[in-house]
């Protein structure tokens, strides 16, 4: 951890500097996993547009993944799936080196 | 130049507004503001401002969607009563501690129940620690003068948090009153551009607003907030004397009224201040007792060294308040009578207009001869006076 700022060295107003996030793995307060079937996928974009952690990774306009430093694991993308595709599964019973995401 | 015209409370602060021509308005209507914002609207519709004017469904909204505004660089502003000023309660800690300089305008009323439309401080005394100046007005003239201020005051580079102009509902709000405006340009002269040193919308430099802060930033951005309203003094003042260059009325922290001489002094906030004026000069001329009123003009920050020093020689000191802080007294009184710490003598706390009960001018003598009798009878114990109650 840095050496703390004094008040005179901060912003006022509480703004912090830009991507704070990217420095905390908040990805360990999961309790629940999401696996995606890629096979069933079929990139319709709306679990991309439904994280409310932008956690869904796409690429060239297919979804390749899940961020796992910031999924909670809420569950919202496997709800919203149209063709259930994406399973919610205790993360404790994925095996090491299991699919996650 | 200057020129007349007749205004309201409501309409003189409306007019205020429409000068300032602020980048965003989002406001809910509410008794006795309500002809504030019709008033402002028109201005909107009739394209005499550039105002976005967002139309919220609750304060709670109006209040989050000026703090969004102003981190976006907008000059904000809005307007409430009471109720109005209770729902946005969560949202007013966050404008102050975000350091969003928003002008709005608070037409004092009583803050229920039983549910009342009419005046008292009751709104205004909840808000006390919540982050934001509060300057209070005496007339619709004041009112007018107060809102052009506070925009000085609130963007000020030493200060930059919200500001409250309080006047008092219907007693102001709906009383006509010839008083002296300025010109648009003028306005726009005094008040200057607003810009914030860092924004929400700038993409090239991405940064975080509203941050969580925890145990080992928090207080921290708290003592900020406090020097800042420590340095609010100093600029209030020197907005004052300013504004007074430009219009010759000048404005400081307090409002001593023929305190110089007085053997009592009465101390209070808004409308009743010019009651109490009338008072002590009929008192003077026609019963000998010198009496002095002290207007709080700044309540937030509040002015304890000039409190402190206008009050030094002065045996009886009244405190009028309008509000009650159940199971203590007076807000005022009592802030007061912290002030004066180590100052001789009593104090006595007059409670009134609760409601809109009407103060009338002989009320306010009587209290005035209350503080003479308890000076002359040596009082010593402080003691509070609920006037007009039938008890």
């Amino acid at each position: 951890m840095a050496e703390l700022l004094n008040k005179n060295e901060m912003k006022i107003g509480a703004v912090a500097e830009g991507g704070t996030m990217s420095q905390l793995n908040t990805g360990t307060w999961r309790t629940y996993c999401p696996v995606t079937d890629f096979e069933k996928c079929i990139h319709c974009m709306i679990c991309w547009i439904c994280c409310p952690d932008s956690a869904i990774q796409v690429k060239d306009g297919k979804k390749v993944g899940t961020d796992m430093q910031y999924c909670k694991g809420c569950g919202v993308c496997a709800t919203e799936c149209p063709v259930d595709c994406i399973s919610i599964v205790l993360e404790s019973d994925i095996p090491e080196g299991g699919q996650k995401g | 130049m200057a020129h007349r015209m007749a205004l309201t409370g409501n309409d003189s602060a409306a007019y205020a507004l429409k000068q300032i021509n602020p980048d965003v308005v989002a406001a809910y209507p509410i008794t006795p503001q309500t002809e504030m914002m019709h008033k402002f609207a028109a201005y909107v519709a009739d394209g005499d401002v550039d105002t976005e004017f967002v139309t919220v469904e609750s304060e709670h909204s109006a209040m989050s969607a000026v703090v969004g505004a102003s981190l976006a660089g907008a000059r904000t502003c809005t307007a409430t009563s009471a109720n109005g000023l209770a729902l946005m309660w969560e949202i007013l800690y966050i404008a102050a501690s975000c350091r969003c300089p928003i002008v709005m305008p608070l037409v004092n009323r009583a803050l229920s129940g039983p549910i009342n439309i009419h005046c008292d401080h009751s709104d205004a005394m909840g808000a006390r620690d919540s982050g934001w100046l509060q300057i209070f007005a005496e007339n619709c003239q004041e009112a007018y003068d107060d809102v052009l201020q506070a925009v000085r005051i609130a963007e000020h580079a030493d200060v930059r948090l919200p500001v409250m102009v309080c006047l008092d509902g219907f007693i102001l709000s709906h009383t006509l009153e010839a008083l002296a405006v300025i010109e648009d340009e003028q306005v726009q002269e005094f008040i200057g551009p607003f810009s914030r040193p860092d924004n929400l919308l700038n993409t090239d430099h991405a940064e975080t607003f509203g941050a969580f802060a925890l145990q080992n930033y928090y207080f921290e951005f708290k003592k900020q907030q406090q020097d800042a309203m420590d340095a609010a003094l100093d600029v209030v003042r020197q907005v004052g004397a300013e504004y007074g260059e430009l219009t010759g009325r000048s404005y400081g922290l307090l409002d001593a009224y023929r305190c110089e001489d007085a053997d009592v002094v009465m101390v209070g906030l808004g409308s009743t201040m010019g009651t109490a004026k009338q008072a002590a000069d009929d008192l003077r001329e026609q019963e000998g007792l010198k009496c002095g009123v002290l207007k709080v003009r700044c309540y937030r920050p509040f002015p304890v060294d000039e409190l402190r020093e206008t009050l030094a020689g002065v045996s009886m000191v009244g405190v009028m308040d309008r509000a009650l802080s159940f199971g203590l007294g007076g807000p005022l009184y009592h802030e007061v009578r912290s002030a004066r710490y180590g100052q001789d003598g009593p104090m006595l706390n007059f409670i009134y207009g609760l409601g809109g009960r009407d103060l009338s001018l002989d009320d306010t003598r009587d209290a005035f001869r209350a503080l003479a009798k308890a000076k002359q009878d040596g009082q010593t114990a402080p003691a509070v006076h609920y006037i007009g109650v039938r008890e």
